[in-house]
């Protein structure tokens, strides 16, 4: 039924080249209570230069997805496919965007941003890193150390870690959960800006609903405990997005319509919010 | 009004200060802010207890063999200071090596150790009976097998320090934090990419309070040994002052000891300063 409600989507939408496809991905965790069945047989294109926001409650296995496609743990059957390369391990073509930042905080604004260099044992590219960092407002403090910096600006540093690699995947974890609604504003403005820009395929991970549809060319819904995929929204609303559209009807319209989905599903919608 | 609360600026979602185990500036009592007064009043208290000592033993005319005079204890550091270098020279060699072998042991061993949950599991308790054990109780048997050099004495520094340091470290290595591994890990880190540039790191500002207390223990340890047995090293002064009743010189050589701590204090101080001061 899930496949079902999913290629009635897929049809709908303008044909897209497949930047990344997920099949019959399925995940269990075993734990010492016994296994937790995290993913149930989730498939799902993710298209290229696309903005994909998948959105659930919390425990509906988006996070346990998104690792899986960036290669972070393995699948315990399916697979996910990046062109035709199967996702095996981490790939240098896919970046990740962590909870809360994810800084080392023994390490400055610049040396966190040169660690993903490091590890590739490359110089850093620092034309590129300049740019990231006016792009994003925080030329200047490349000597403080994430303690000294608000949520948002810790953000926008891994932003710029990200990006400073030139992925063609951003794979975002509910980046801006932590932040205060204000500066989640303004984050959720920049990434909008940063995707027009570059046209990077993205993935977003959130629990809110109108982050989503204000972010997303597509929502696909997880159901949770096993998570599936419970339906894939097309977003069609014209960029570039003013925050102030959340407070517009038709805006609103989608969030109820998303939400009544949710409620009338199966999967509890508990842990769902509307901002 | 509560007067505890006053003038505070009411800032209620600042985290609390990393409590206790961190070599948090605070924990170490040297880098909390003092003002110009404070330490005034610091150098007032050493004056007054220094110049009451001297006034106190001239008032009550109380004989050297008893108290030296502070004075006296300055002299005689000066004079006897061409037969005391020597020794201090042993007592840093032994401490130098033996820290260096059980430190260096310690923390290879946590490292490892740390990465098998099982084996740490069945060898923490034998460290732990390492690290409450006093290793000078070895001394005598150690002087038994290796002589009266300096062998038996670095080995006790060894086997005192090791395990304070191994047992820290470990804590330190078992911090991990799963998000920082991945974050690592999804730009391509290899194994050993993530112990020295995540791992290590993160367990830093346990290591180094390992090391101070596993320097410190190893200090402990080097003057009780030289006092068990041999003819050379500060701990063997320290008795043969005072077999001979020598007391300005027996109270300078403590003066040197007190030295010798500090410095230790100090240097591991900087050194948190500098590697784990991101934790504070």
């Amino acid at each position: 039924m899930n496949l079902k409600v999913e290629k009635k989507a897929v049809s709908a939408a303008k044909p897209c080249a497949v930047k990344m496809a997920i099949r019959d991905a399925t995940k269990y965790y075993h734990t010492r209570s016994g296994a937790v069945h995290a993913l149930d047989s989730v498939s799902l294109d993710v298209r290229e230069s696309e903005f994909l926001c998948i959105l659930g409650p919390s425990g509906c296995g988006k996070t346990t997805l998104l690792w899986s496609m960036a290669g972070l743990h393995p699948l315990s059957s399916g697979e996910i496919r990046l062109g035709d390369e199967v996702i095996t391990k981490p790939n240098p073509e896919i970046a990740m965007i962590f909870q809360d930042a994810n800084l080392l905080p023994w390490r400055n604004l610049a040396k966190n941003i040169e660690l993903p260099f490091e590890l590739k044992r490359q110089p850093p590219d620092r034309k590129m890193i300049n740019k990231l960092l006016d792009r994003v407002s925080l030329t200047g403090f490349e000597n403080k150390f994430p303690r000294e910096l608000s949520g948002g600006m810790q953000q926008r540093a891994s932003i710029v870690r990200s990006l400073a690699v030139s992925p063609s995947v951003l794979l975002m974890d509910e980046p801006f959960g932590a932040l205060d609604a204000f500066t989640r504003d303004e984050m959720n403005l920049l990434i909008q800006e940063i995707w027009m820009e570059t046209r990077k395929t993205i993935a977003f991970v959130t629990h809110s609903i109108s982050e989503a549809i204000f972010l997303a060319d597509r929502v696909a819904v997880m159901s949770a405990r096993p998570g599936r995929i419970a339906e894939i929204y097309d977003i069609d609303i014209p960029r570039p997005r003013p925050v102030e559209i959340q407070t517009q009807p038709d805006f609103i319209k989608r969030v109820l319509q998303i939400k009544s989905r949710i409620e009338h599903g199966k999967g509890p919608a508990t842990g769902l919010a509307i901002t | 009004m509560d007067k505890a609360l006053g003038d505070k600026i009411p800032e209620f979602n600042k985290k609390p200060q990393a409590g206790g185990v961190g070599i948090t500036s605070a924990s170490l009592g040297l880098g909390e802010h003092r003002t110009k007064f404070e330490i005034l009043v610091i150098i007032l208290v050493a004056v007054v207890i220094v110049g009451g000592t001297e006034a106190s033993l001239i008032v009550f005319n109380v004989p050297q063999y008893v108290f030296p005079k502070p004075s006296q204890i300055i002299v005689a550091l000066f004079t006897e200071w061409v037969y005391i270098w020597p020794h201090l020279l042993i007592t840093l060699y032994e401490l130098l090596v033996g820290f260096a072998i059980g430190g260096s042991i310690g923390f290879v061993l946590a490292a490892v150790i740390t990465q098998f949950p099982f084996v740490e599991k069945v060898v923490t308790p034998y460290i732990l009976l390492l690290v409450t054990t006093p290793m000078l109780a070895l001394v005598p048997l150690l002087i038994l097998r290796f002589g009266f050099g300096s062998e038996p004495r670095i080995i006790a520094v060894a086997l005192a320090s090791g395990p304070m340091v191994m047992i820290n470290s470990a804590t330190g290595f078992r911090r991990v934090d799963l998000a920082k591994i991945a974050l690592a890990r999804s730009f391509g880190a290899s194994t050993i990419q993530i112990f020295t540039k995540i791992r290590i790191p993160m367990a830093m500002p346990m290591i180094i309070v390992g090391l101070m207390v596993g320097s410190i223990f190893g200090l402990l340890t080097t003057i009780g040994a030289e006092m068990v047995g041999g003819a050379e090293g500060l701990g063997n002064r320290l008795t043969y002052y005072s077999a001979l009743i020598r007391m300005p010189q027996f109270f300078a050589i403590i003066l040197i000891l007190a030295i010798l701590g500090i410095s230790i204090y100090v240097i591991f101080f900087w050194l948190g300063k500098r590697w784990a001061s991101w934790e504070a």
